[in-house]
């Protein structure tokens, strides 16, 4: 009898494995990928002229973060340096869809957020280098880009906490009648928090005009999906009776054809939305990754369908513009860039004063001793 | 002795503990598979298997909780944080919960709960990753709260803190996990929690420091003896029961005292021995207490910014210079 007990004690396992080194390098992609959107960017509603800025805008996101990871690795700045890359066709696609005064707000994979809502590359860099002249002024680095003008409302760095935050800019739009959409993106690691299904019940039940989009780029950290996640992420909605879609994130026409028809949706009838936009992060979660939760083979596949090679393929078959121009953009890109590490690295550090500039709105609070 | 990094010893005791009781678990954030965030956990998992080494998901909160529960009904849990500035979001289920069950059912329940993981800064990571959080669970009745500075002190206090019948949170830090240190090899070497430990004998000026920054307070007391200027090291080791008597004792010597503290200012460890000292010691004071802690606003992320903020080793030598009168 004791024996018996002992062995089934001994099969007891509450985490699924799965991914990686535990399934003996056999590829087991975490996310399947809905197929992305035949139409053609006419039938889209796209100029040529918005197809080759949109391949300008998520080529500058990659750029920008090869070469902030270059300058990284050089020692150039410190802190955490998460890297988009592998996800652009969302920020692009979403940016694209929605007007210019919605709101956006992220978690901190925010550098693309920025690039592509308001935050100069300049500004971006700066940030990065905790420089003044940062678009945060140097106080909240890589987690923390943000152009609250623009309605781009920052990289938050605790997971989770800018999911009612998305809630509450969308309540105070309601609020105020002014037909603003907000979306709200988060990783699939946020999912697990519970401030998500506080905020997903509050939102349905009042009406909030908000997307609740989540990033599912297959990990959180080193965690696959299906290890952290029960069941679909998609599927949260339910529960709450919320609309719900799930979408290739891989191709920039796909997602802004999706986004476009959720936030129409949200606008005309006031009610949010949960979409999960499957995705893959070509790098490890931050630059200290060895990444071994996933094989090589597996982030191959991935690379095979990377968003900003297929873009500039739409470009080239479609006859839009030929590869010279290509060459062009992307050497003007390149060198917006580099102009910008040149920005970053010769501006100045904040002055020592800027220690206790906005913490409050005052500039006489009686700093406690 | 053996020689171990930080990280090193903290696994020791998690280990040698595990392999004493069955009912001891570890359950966080990337704890099991991908061996620890800061490599903690390393090789735990191969040893004692996934039903006692934990992957959670990013539910700070709810694996707090489960950790709670599991404790009440007779299980031995060590829950990791990433770092305790997302332990915050937990905070409901240690305070309100853990801190207070067992007074709440008239001692019918009690709750033998680690809560580790690292505490405070770890250099540039902005506001939200930078708090030191040991003065504020101190605050509150129900629980003991630990910040080692040094493996033997780490290895010999974890051990204590897991055989413990009550909720003990244990912090360390991400930027001494490397941090190599003799350990003692004495078999089921404990430190009982409560006891501070005089590390620099000196007597000239009694300094407080605990966690990074007592290595910050060492690099003061290596420049200071230079001007031949002792200081006297008191790491309190544990916040929460306060050592009192023995920074006491050494104040009756020295007659001065600097509490060197990484917290803001208000309300924290600095603020509460600074109070106990003059309770305690006023006729022995030949100067007011000084403390160096970081200001009242939260950590920038520009680096001379950030460095300007942190508790330096010349903040430290200001403030010993001020209660010596030197200048
Ligand atoms: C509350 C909280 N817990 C833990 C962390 C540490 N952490 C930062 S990112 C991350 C993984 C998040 O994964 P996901 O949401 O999928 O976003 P991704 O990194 O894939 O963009 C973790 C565990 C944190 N920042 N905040
Ligand atoms: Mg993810």
């Amino acid at each position: 009898m004791a024996d018996k007990k002992n062995e089934a004690q001994e099969e007891i396992q509450f985490t699924p494995s799965g991914t990686g080194i535990r399934t003996n390098g056999q590829v087991v992609p975490s996310t399947e990928l809905p197929s992305p959107t035949r139409k053609k960017h006419k039938s889209l509603g796209l100029s040529e002229d918005d197809v080759v800025d949109m391949f300008e805008q998520m080529y500058l996101q990659r750029r920008f973060e090869e070469r902030a990871m270059q300058m990284y690795q050089k020692g150039k700045f410190g802190g955490f340096l998460h890297l988009y890359m592998g996800q652009e066709a969302i920020s692009t696609g979403t940016v694209y869809a929605l007007n210019d005064d919605d709101d956006i707000i992220t978690a901190y994979r925010d550098h693309g957020w920025g690039l592509v809502r308001g935050v100069s590359p300049k500004a971006g860099m700066a940030e990065l280098y905790g420089k003044v002249t940062g678009c945060s002024r140097g106080k909240g680095g890589s987690m923390h880009f943000a152009n609250a003008e623009e309605h781009f409302w920052g990289g938050h760095g605790i997971v989770g906490g800018s999911i009612p935050l998305g809630g509450g800019i969308a309540f105070a739009n309601k609020y105020k009648q002014n037909g603003r959409v907000t979306a709200s993106f988060m990783g699939d690691g946020a999912v697990d928090q519970g401030v998500l299904h506080e905020t997903l019940n509050m939102s349905q039940n009042w009406g909030l005009p908000c997307i609740f989009a989540i990033e599912n780029n297959g990990y959180a950290m080193g965690t696959a999906v299906h290890r952290h996640s029960v069941g679909e992420l998609v599927d949260r909605a339910k529960g709450y009776g919320m609309k719900s879609m799930v979408l290739n994130g891989m191709d920039v026409f796909t997602v802004y054809e999706k986004m476009k028809e959720v936030a129409e949706d949200v606008r005309e009838n006031s009610n949010p939305w949960l979409v999960e936009i499957r995705t893959y992060r070509y790098r490890g979660h931050s630059m200290s990754d060895p990444m071994k939760y996933r094989t090589k083979e597996e982030l191959q596949e991935y690379e095979k369908l990377d968003p900003v090679e297929r873009i500039k393929n739409y470009l080239l078959n479609e006859d839009i513009i030929d590869e010279d121009k290509i060459g062009e953009i992307e050497d003007s890109v390149e060198d917006t860039v580099m102009e910008a590490i040149d920005f970053a690295e010769e501006s100045d550090f904040p002055d020592k004063s800027d220690l206790y500039r906005d913490v409050f709105v005052e500039d006489d609070y009686p700093f406690h001793t | 002795m053996a020689e171990l990094q930080f990280r090193e010893a903290i696994r020791a005791a998690i280990d040698e503990e595990m392999a004493q009781d069955e009912n001891i678990f570890v359950m966080g954030e990337e704890v099991a598979e991908y061996n620890g965030a800061y490599k903690v956990t390393e090789g735990l998992l191969d040893k004692y298997g996934p039903k006692r080494m934990i992957d959670t998901p990013i539910a700070e909160l709810g694996f707090a909780g489960i950790g709670v529960g599991a404790a009440m009904n007779g299980l031995r849990p060590i829950i990791e944080f990433m770092t305790f500035n997302f332990a915050v979001l937990a905070a409901d289920q240690i305070i309100n919960h853990a801190s207070k069950i067992r007074y709440m059912t008239g001692g019918q329940i009690k709750i033998p709960i680690v809560f580790r993981g690292p505490n405070a800064s770890a250099g540039q990571l902005s506001a939200t990753h930078s708090v030191a959080y040991d003065s504020m669970y101190a605050h509150f009745p129900g629980m003991k709260v630990i910040y080692t500075s040094e493996p033997e002190d780490a290895k010999g206090l974890l051990k204590s803190a897991i055989r413990d019948e009550n909720p003990v949170l244990f912090m360390e830090s991400e930027q001494m996990y490397g941090l190599k240190g003799e350990v003692t090899d004495e078999e089921d070497f404990t430190i009982p929690i409560g006891k501070a430990k005089v590390k620099r004998e000196g007597s000239d000026v009694t300094v407080v420091a605990h966690g990074k920054m007592y290595h910050v307070a060492t690099q003061a007391a290596k420049q200071l003896e230079k001007d031949g200027v002792e200081m006297e090291i008191i790491d309190p080791r544990t916040v929460k029961p306060l050592d009192i008597e023995t920074i006491i004792t050494s104040i009756k010597k020295t007659n001065r005292c600097v509490i060197v503290d990484e917290a803001h200012p208000f309300g924290g460890l600095a603020a509460e021995v600074g109070y106990l000292i003059q309770r305690e010691a006023f006729d022995y004071l030949d100067a007011p207490v000084q403390r160096v802690t970081l200001p009242d606003t939260s950590a920038p992320f520009a680096k001379n910014l950030f460095d300007e903020w942190l508790p330096s080793a010349n903040e430290v030598i200001d403030a010993v210079n001020t209660v010596t009168y030197r200048k």
